[in-house]
C-alpha cells in the first residue's frame, strides 16, 4: 500500500512550516529601522564610542556600566579620544537620546528586543 | 580508513567550507554571492530534494503490514492490551508516532550491554543508558528552539510564539561570566545546551569502541559543520557583534524576495550564513533525511491489525503452487493404505504400492 | 563439522572491534563453525530455483552465472522500487550505535559485522555506490564500495547469521528492522542459488509433501498414531484424532517439527488430549497431511517462496470446508501467519469469524485472517472454567518462559501463554526484564539456523537466552523453560545441554497435557515424558524393583 494521501499532506504540513516565513512575509511591505537623532545628539556629534560599536555593541556597554556602577561604585567612564563620561543611562544616555520612540524603540521593536533598562529606569517623558 | 581519517577528512570539509567565504567576503567582497546568491540555491537544493526524497519513498509501496509490536497485542477482551506500543488502529498509531517523533521513545529503551567473565561462566547485564537519549533529545530540541528563535529574523512583524522562547530560553539572564565586559543581558540556554549535547554527541561516537567502528566521514562531518554552525552563532551573538537590524534587512529581503545586502554587516554572519547554507543542501542527500524518514517508518507507522484487516500488496502476482490434487495424486495409494479420506479413489488398486510406500 | 569450543572457551568474547582498522578494509573470512552448507542442486530444482547445482561456500568458486552482478544488482534496485521499507533504511540510519550491542550474534561473537547497523551497512555501501550520486562521486569517503566476489560472500555470510528476530528493530529511533534488511538481502542471494541445504530442504520438502521433514501423508498419521498410543499408557484414555476430515469446524495446523522430535511431541499429545478433552463439549477438529506444515522455511528464502508454502493453509481450509484455522505453536509460523498471510492469499472470504464453540467467544483479533493462536484459544478457556486442571501435576517444575522473537515482536503474544503457563504450574519466574516480552532473546537459531554444522554461532547466538536462564535457574532452581515455538523447542533443548545443562524445555501445551483431567482417565503416575508425577518418585522405584 502507498498511502499517497497520507504523504502528501505530511509533506505539505510540513514544507509549510518550513516554508512559513515566506509565506508569512508574502505582499507585507517591510521596511529597515531607521533611528532618529535628536537634534542635540547630531550637534553632539560622537557617542561614547563609535557608531559601529554603537550600533552592535551598546548593550554590551551598557551592561558593563551598570555592574561597575551598582556593584564597584565607578562611576566615570573614559572614551577612547579621552573624554570622561558619567556613567548613567538617564544622566548621560537619555540627555541626548531622550527620543526613545524614535531611536531606541525603532530598532528594538524591529528586532523583537524588550530590554529590561525600563524596569528600573524611568523612560523619558517624549514631546510630540 | 579509520576513525582518525574519517575525523580528519570532515575537519578539514567544515574547515574549507568557513574559509570559503571568509576569504569570499573579506578578500573578494562578493557579499551578493554569500548573501543572497548562495543561500537561495541552498534553500531551493533543500526542498526539491527533500520533496524528491520524500515522493521516492513513496513511490515503493508497503506491501505488508509489518510493525514492530512492543506489547500486548489486541485479542481477548480480558486481556489488557497495549493501545500505544501494539496498536490497534490508527488512534494508537498516531499517540505511537508521536512518542516516537517527539519524545524518542525506541531510543529511550536503550540498554548497555555489560559483559563480565565470572568463576562459574559468562555474566551478562543489561544496564542503564539513558545518555544517548538525553543527548539526543537535548540536541534536537535545542536546534528547534534555536531555528524557532531566528524566526525574529525571517519574520516582521515578529509573532508572538519567538518572544515567548525567548523569554524562556533566557530565563535566567545569565551574564557570559566570568568573561566580564563581553556581556550581553540573557544567555540562551539552548546555545549551550546544543554545543554540550554536540560535543557529548561526537566524544561518545569516538569513545565507545562499536560507535568508532562504525563511524562514517558522513557522520562526523554534520557533527562537525553543526559545531561550526553554533560556535559562529555564539560568537556572533556575545563576542563578535554585527549589526543585527542589517542582517534582519538581509533576511527579510531574501523571505520576500526583495534581495538586498545592507552596508557594513560583518564577515562571520556570511560564515554563519554559509554553513547554514551548506547544511540544508546537504540535508536531502544525507542520513539526515531521517527527519522525514521516521514518519515513513512501516515498523512503526502501521496498526498491529493485520489479522482483522487484510492489507492489500499492490504488486502482489500469482505463484505456482503445489495443489491437493497434485499431492494426492502422488500419494493417494498410500493414503488410501492407511485410511486417510480421498477425494478421488484410484481406478484400480494396485498390490504394489505397498513398496513405494516403504521407499521413503 | 567443526569443533564447537567448551563453554569457558567460547565465552572468551572481545566486544571492542580493532582500534585503527575500518570495516571495509577486513575482507570476510569464512568460518566454519558459522554457516550451514550450501542448497544442494536437486532441492533447488525441485522448487524451480535460479542456478540449481551442488555448491560449496567453503570453496573459492560458488559456481554463480557469468553475469552474476547485474542479476543481484537489477533484483537490488527491483526491491528497491517495491519494498518502502528496504529503501528507507538504506537511507535513515545515522549510526547512532543503539542496535549495536541488542544482537544477540554480536553479544555472543563479538564478531563487529553482527552489530545490526554493520550489517545493514553491508547492504549501504553497495547501495550507496550504486544507487546514489554521493556514493558515485566519492566512493569510500561517502561510505561507499562496489559489489565484489568478496563483497557477496560476506554478504551471504551475515545474512545467514541473522535470525530475523527484530530485537534492534525495538531500540532503533526510525524503527530500522534488520530482519527487512536480512530477508530482502536473502531474497538477492536465492537469485543466485545461495540457499544454505538447511533451509533449501525443507523447502523443497514442504512444497511436495506438506511438511518440512518430507513426512508424508501415511507416515504422518503413523507418528500421530504413535502419539495415541503414548497418552493412553500414561492417562488410560484412548483419543480419536482426525485427518484431512471434510465438514470439520476447524482445521488444526501446527509445526511438523512437533510431531517429530522431543520435546515437541508432548506438546503434540497435549493438543491431542486438550481436543478430546473438548470433543464432547461439541469441538469438531481435524488435522491434515497436505497442510501438515505450521512454519515456513520459505519465508527464510524469499516473499515469493513463503507465500507458495504458506497458499497450502488456505487452500486445504477451502477444501475441506471447515470455518476457520486454529495454530498450535511456533514463531515464525505466527509471523507469517499474523502478518502476511491474509496479504499473501486472502482474502479467506469462504471461511468464517473464528467463534470458540465450547464459550462462545469471538475472536476478534482475527476476524480478518481467521486463523486463532492456540494460547489465545486455550487462555478463552480456562477463563471460562471449561478446564479441569491439576497443576500439582507439575510440581516437579520449576518454570519460567521464554517469549519466541517472532510472536514477540512479529505478534505481540505475551499474556496468552502466561495466563495458561500460570493455571497449568504452581512454580513460575519471569527470567530479567531486558531479556523477556518485547525485549526477548533469540534461541539464536531461528529463520533456518538451526542446524548442525553451525553449532558455534548458534550457541554464540544463544548466550544471552542462556544467560537469563542460568540467572533465574540459579536464583529459583528454575528446571524447565517453556516456550511457544517449534524451533524454540528443538534449539533450546541443544543450547541449554550446551550453556545450563539442569535446565529443560518444553512446549505450554505439554504442561495443558499434564494437567488437564481427562474424563476416565486412571491415576497418573509419570507425565507425558515418562517422568515420575510429584510424589510418585517411589512407586516408580518399587516398580523398578
Amino acid at each position: 500500500m502507498y498511502d499517497g494521501g497520507k504523504i502528501i499532506v505530511g509533506l505539505i504540513i510540513g514544507l509549510g512550516l518550513l516554508l512559513s516565513p515566506f509565506l508569512y512575509n508574502a505582499g507585507k511591505a517591510t521596511k529597515a529601522p531607521e533611528p532618529q537623532l535628536t537634534p542635540k545628539a547630531k550637534e553632539a556629534k560622537v557617542c561614547v564610542a563609535n557608531t559601529n560599536f554603537m550600533t552592535t555593541k551598546h548593550m554590551q556597554l551598557l551592561d558593563r556600566w551598570r555592574d561597575e556602577v551598582v556593584r564597584e561604585g565607578k562611576r566615570y567612564y573614559k572614551s577612547p579620544e579621552g573624554k570622561v563620561y558619567y556613567k548613567s543611562l538617564q544622566v548621560t544616555c537619555l540627555r541626548c537620546h531622550s527620543n526613545k520612540t524614535k531611536f531606541c524603540d525603532e530598532c528594538h521593536n524591529y528586532m523583537g528586543v524588550e530590554p529590561f533598562c525600563w524596569e528600573c529606569h524611568i523612560a523619558p517623558k517624549e514631546k510630540e | 580508513m579509520n576513525f582518525i581519517i574519517s575525523i580528519l577528512f570532515s575537519g578539514i570539509v567544515v574547515s574549507v567550507l568557513v574559509l570559503i567565504p571568509w576569504v569570499g567576503v573579506a578578500a573578494f567582497d562578493l557579499r551578493f554571492l554569500f548573501g543572497v546568491v548562495v543561500p537561495y540555491l541552498a534553500m531551493a537544493v533543500f526542498f526539491i530534494g527533500m520533496v524528491a526524497r520524500v515522493i521516492g519513498w513513496g513511490r515503493s509501496p508497503v506491501p505488508f503490514r509489518i510493525p514492530t509490536t512492543a506489547g500486548q497485542q489486541f485479542s481477548l477482551p480480558w486481556i489488557k492490551y497495549s493501545k500505544i506500543e501494539s496498536p490497534k488502529g490508527n488512534g494508537g498509531v498516531i499517540i505511537r508516532m508521536l512518542f516516537e517523533v517527539l519524545l524518542f521513545r525506541s531510543l529511550f529503551r536503550n540498554t548497555r550491554l555489560e559483559y563480565r567473565r565470572l568463576a562459574n561462566g559468562p555474566k551478562l547485564d543489561y544496564e542503564w543508558e539513558k545518555w544517548l537519549w538525553l543527548a539526543a533529545l537535548m540536541f534536537h530540541y535545542s536546534f528547534l528552539v534555536i531555528f524557532l528563535r531566528h524566526f525574529r529574523f525571517f519574520m516582521e512583524p515578529i509573532p508572538g510564539f519567538v518572544h515567548i522562547l525567548e523569554k524562556l530560553d533566557g530565563f535566567l539572564q545569565l551574564g557570559v561570566l566570568p568573561v566580564s565586559g563581553l556581556n550581553v543581558p540573557s544567555v540562551f540556554l539552548t546555545d549551550m545546551l546544543l554545543m554540550l549535547a554536540l560535543t557529548y554527541l561526537f566524544l561518545r561516537r569516538i569513545y565507545i569502541p562499536q560507535t568508532r567502528y562504525i563511524s562514517l566521514p558522513a557522520d562526523y562531518f554534520p557533527l562537525f559543520l553543526i559545531l561550526a554552525l553554533g560556535l559562529t552563532g555564539i560568537l556572533m551573538r556575545y563576542f563578535i557583534r554585527v549589526d543585527i537590524t542589517a542582517v534582519k534587512t538581509l533576511a527579510l529581503g531574501l523571505f520576500t524576495f526583495k534581495p538586498t545586502v545592507p552596508e557594513g554587516i560583518g564577515v562571520i554572519f556570511f560564515i554563519h550564513l554559509f554553513l547554514i547554507s551548506m547544511l540544508i543542501a546537504y540535508f536531502p542527500f544525507s542520513k539526515l533525511v531521517h527527519m522525514a524518514g521516521v514518519f515513513l517508518s512501516p515498523t512503526r507507522n502501521l496498526a498491529n491489525n493485520s489479522r482483522m484487516k487484510r492489507h492489500i500488496n499492490p504488486w502482489d502476482y500469482p505463484v505456482k503452487v503445489h495443489t491437493y490434487e497434485e499431492y494426492e495424486e502422488e500419494f493417494r495409494e498410500l493414503m488410501i493404505q492407511a485410511g486417510l479420506p480421498v477425494e478421488k479413489q484410484p481406478e484400480k488398486v494396485e498390490e504394489q504400492s505397498e513398496e513405494t510406500g516403504e521407499k521413503e | 563439522m567443526a569443533q564447537t569450543p567448551k563453554p569457558e572457551e567460547l565465552a572468551k568474547i572481545e566486544h571492542s572491534p580493532p582500534l585503527m582498522e575500518g570495516w571495509m578494509d577486513r575482507p570476510v573470512e569464512i568460518r566454519e563453525g558459522f554457516y550451514c552448507y550450501g542448497a544442494k542442486g536437486k532441492n533447488l530444482a525441485a522448487v524451480g530455483m535460479p542456478n540449481p547445482r551442488d555448491w560449496n561456500p567453503a570453496d573459492e568458486d560458488w559456481k554463480l552465472p557469468e553475469d552474476w552482478k547485474e542479476i543481484v544488482l537489477d533484483g537490488f534496485k527491483d526491491r528497491l522500487d517495491r519494498f518502502r521499507s528496504f529503501k528507507l533504511f538504506m537511507d535513515i540510519c545515522v549510526r547512532c550505535g543503539a542496535c549495536a550491542d541488542k544482537c544477540h550474534f554480536f553479544i555472543g561473537s563479538g564478531d563487529p559485522k553482527n552489530m545490526p547497523v554493520l550489517r545493514a551497512e553491508l547492504f549501504r555501501s553497495v547501495y550507496r555506490k550504486r544507487f546514489t550520486t554521493a556514493g558515485k562521486l566519492f566512493g569510500k569517503l561517502a561510505g561507499a564500495r562496489d559489489l565484489e566476489y568478496n563483497v557477496l560472500k560476506e554478504w551471504w555470510y551475515y545474512l545467514y547469521q541473522c535470525t530475523e528476530c527484530r530485537r534492534c528493530s525495538l531500540f532503533c529511533p526510525y524503527g530500522i528492522d534488520t530482519a527487512e534488511i536480512t530477508i530482502i538481502g536473502r531474497e538477492l542471494t536465492n537469485l543466485l542459488g545461495l540457499n544454505t541445504d538447511w533451509i533449501q530442504a525443507p523447502v523443497a520438502n514442504c512444497y511436495r509433501t506438506g511438511n518440512h521433514l518430507g513426512i508424508q501423508p501415511h507416515a504422518y498419521k503413523d507418528m500421530i498414531d504413535f502419539f495415541v498410543d503414548e497418552i493412553e499408557e500414561v492417562t488410560g484414555v484412548r483419543v480419536n484424532p482426525s485427518f484431512n476430515r471434510k465438514g470439520a469446524e476447524i482445521l488444526f495446523i501446527t509445526p511438523s517439527g512437533d510431531v517429530f522430535a522431543d520435546p515437541g511431541t508432548y506438546t503434540a499429545m497435549g493438543y491431542l488430549m486438550l481436543f478430546h478433552y473438548l470433543e464432547s463439549m461439541g469441538l469438531d477438529i481435524t488435522w491434515s497431511t497436505y497442510a501438515s506444515e505450521g512454519g515456513n522455511f520459505g519465508f527464510f528464502t524469499s516473499h515469493e517462496m513463503a507465500k507458495r508454502l504458506n497458499a497450502k493453509m488456505y487452500a486445504e481450509a477451502k477444501r475441506l470446508g471447515v470455518k476457520w484455522i486454529l495454530g498450535g505453536e511456533c514463531g515464525h509460523m505466527w509471523r507469517v501467519v499474523h502478518q502476511y498471510m491474509d496479504t499473501f492469499n486472502g482474502p479467506p472470504d469462504f471461511l468464517e469469524e473464528p467463534v470458540s464453540p465450547i464459550t462462545g467467544t469471538k475472536f476478534e483479533n482475527a476476524k480478518g485472517t481467521k486463523m486463532v493462536h492456540i494460547t489465545e484459544f486455550t487462555a478463552d478457556l480456562i477463563k471460562h472454567n471449561k478446564l479441569k486442571l491439576d497443576p500439582s501435576r507439575n510440581d516437579n517444575l520449576v518454570l519460567t518462559y521464554h517469549d519466541s522473537c517472532n510472536t514477540a515482536r512479529g505478534m505481540g503474544i505475551f499474556e496468552e501463554p502466561r495466563y495458561v503457563i500460570k493455571n497449568v504450574c504452581n512454580n513460575f519466574y519471569e527470567m530479567p526484564s531486558g531479556t523477556i516480552r518485547e525485549q526477548t532473546f533469540c534461541c539464536g537459531s531461528g529463520a533456518g539456523l538451526n542446524a548442525g554444522e553451525n553449532m558455534e554461532l548458534r550457541m554464540r547466538g544463544g548466550l544471552p537466552r542462556a544467560n537469563a536462564v542460568q540467572h533465574v535457574h540459579e536464583k529459583h532452581g528454575v528446571n524447565m523453560m517453556a516456550c511457544i515455538c517449534a524451533i524454540d523447542r528443538a534449539a533450546l533443548t541443544t543450547l541449554m545441554e550446551y550453556w545450563v545443562p539442569e535446565v529443560q524445555i518444553c512446549g505450554v501445551h505439554e504442561l495443558v497435557g499434564n494437567a488437564l483431567i481427562l474424563d476416565g482417565e486412571k491415576d497418573r503416575t509419570t507425565d507425558l515424558r515418562g517422568e515420575p508425577l510429584p510424589g510418585m518418585e517411589d512407586m516408580e522405584e518399587e516398580e523398578d524393583v
